[in-house]
């Protein structure tokens, strides 16, 4: 890692806008700011002279909680916004309502929002830094790279590891940011769940598909298991949960008749005995703890390498 | 780029020696006391230091620790890219401790600035000092002096003064860089 070095780019709206450079020197910072959280003192004074608004549009409690507190170890201003009581229930527009809070001297904004390409949109017409935290079923870039870091962490390079992600794709922007980012990062990445529920290009992404899930643990070195979205599930996908938990559910049993077992990842929050059961939730094998605590690192990483770029004070 | 020594590993080796007896002088036993190196350079540094105290000076254990002052910085987003992080290895109790900051250089004391509020997050020292191999006098921007000193130096702005490290021992270059700005 270079003594100094800045991203490529001034807004993080997704993992398929950054290098492989961008994303290694997100995680070689995470590693830094990952050893301040868990000093006597939490805190660092880097950003004490910017302000971030978080806007979630869309409900989101750990996402949400993990941006704050990493906004706050790094002693930003935070001012929050979630859209249920606000002006855009009286009919304003997204623009409108970022402007008026950028002319209160905001010079971050992280949002989140159910429609994809709400980020990228706003980033062509504010002026302030844009942190993507979760568009729609487009992408989720944070909780890739948090992803990516808790892996690394256990498994040092991704180069050439092999990384499955199991569960409901099609409208899971956690499997869309993941596949880029591991893919950048070397590794190989397959897919697994449902056909209903896996999007029919996915093969254009150089993606592997694997029907079964026992086939796709014995293959993987990690298996990242995704949430059943009960909530975007405007069709009937699948049967029954009990058939899902059957099929594509992984428990103990499943683990322990293969020959190595893969490291378990979870995005949260864990639907206990239908993607996974609590045994395998709460066994050694899952990090998902892990990866909550990474996720404060991780955006603290991105906030404080985005708060960089600006080099506005003289 | 013209680079000339300002010490050699010979004169280093009496300067350090030096430093560890005035060290030893106010610090002795060391059951109160605890070296901290700035990272990265001053780590070095303080190893050197507290490893000379260990096999020379009869001393049989040197509290160490290094610290790392980034976050600290007050030239966060007033350069064009951040400084790289180094780790932190902070494994000592600081509270009521007379702590040695160790560093290589001491120029315009803003890192010293930043070292003393990031010693802060560890605890309450009874007492900090400063103690730098090569003291850059005339050009500092705050009102920071060092308790102890290898060797004064009156280098220009535009010239950068370096550690260059063989062998435990470091040598001290002076390089004259027209146009590089110092950090």
């Amino acid at each position: 890692m270079p003594h100094s070095a800045k991203l490529s780019t001034h807004h993080l709206l997704g993992i398929k806008g950054l290098s492989p450079e961008d994303i290694h020197l997100v995680l070689h910072w995470a590693a830094q700011f990952k050893e301040v959280i868990n000093r006597p003192i939490k805190k660092v004074p880097s950003l004490r002279d910017i302000t971030i608004a978080n806007l979630f549009f869309e409900n989101s409690t750990r996402t949400r909680l993990s941006f704050e507190l990493a906004e706050k170890r790094l002693s930003a201003d935070v001012i929050n916004f979630a859209a249920s009581n606000s002006s855009v229930k009286k009919g304003e527009t997204l623009v409108d309502t970022v402007n008026n809070i950028l002319a209160m001297k905001v010079d971050m904004i992280v949002m989140r929002h159910s429609e994809p390409g709400a980020a990228e949109f706003l980033s062509k017409h504010v002026d302030a830094h844009i942190v993507n935290a979760g568009d729609g079923t487009h992408e989720h870039p944070t909780q890739a790279l948090l992803d990516a870091f808790s892996m690394t962490e256990k498994l040092g390079s991704l180069q050439g590891k092999r990384v499955v992600i199991i569960g409901d794709i099609t409208h899971s922007r956690v499997a869309l940011s993941n596949i880029y980012c591991l893919q950048k990062l070397g590794a190989e990445v397959a897919v697994c769940g449902p056909a209903t529920l896996i999007p029919r290009h996915i093969y254009s992404l150089g993606v592997l598909v694997i029907p079964r899930l026992e086939d796709a643990l014995e293959w993987a070195d990690v298996a990242n298991m995704l949430r059943v979205q009960h909530e975007r599930m405007d069709r009937a996908y699948f049967p029954s949960i009990r058939e899902y938990h059957m099929r594509y559910g992984v428990t103990m049993e499943k683990l322990q008749a293969l020959d190595s077992i893969p490291l378990i990842l979870h995005p949260g929050p864990i639907n206990r005995g239908v993607e996974i059961t609590s045994e395998v939730a709460d066994s050694e094998h899952a990090i998902i703890l892990d990866q909550v605590q990474n996720g404060v690192a991780v955006r603290m990483a991105v906030l404080y390498l985005l708060a960089a770029q600006g080099k506005n004070i003289v | 780029m013209a680079t000339k020594t300002l010490l050699d590993a010979r004169d280093c080796e009496i300067t350090l020696n030096r430093l560890c007896c005035q060290l030893n002088e106010v610090h002795f036993p060391w059951n109160n006391s605890v070296i901290i190196g700035l990272q990265p350079r001053g780590t070095r540094l303080a190893m050197a230091i507290a490893s000379r105290l260990q096999k020379e000076h009869g001393v049989s254990k040197v509290p160490f620790g290094a610290l790392d002052i980034t976050f600290h910085r007050d030239d966060f987003r007033r350069r064009e890219e951040p400084l790289a992080a180094s780790p932190n290895q902070m494994d000592v109790l600081i509270e009521g401790k007379r702590v040695i900051i160790v560093d290589d250089v001491l120029y315009t004391g803003r890192s010293v600035r930043a070292a003393m509020d990031a010693l802060q997050d560890y605890g309450r020292p009874q007492r900090v000092e400063l103690c730098v191999l090569i003291d850059r006098r005339f050009s500092r921007e705050l009102p920071i002096q060092p308790d102890y000193s290898g060797r004064r130096v009156d280098a220009i702005a535009e010239e950068r003064v370096r550690l260059e490290w063989t062998n435990d021992l470091p040598s001290v270059l002076i390089e004259s860089t027209p146009h590089a700005a110092q950090r």
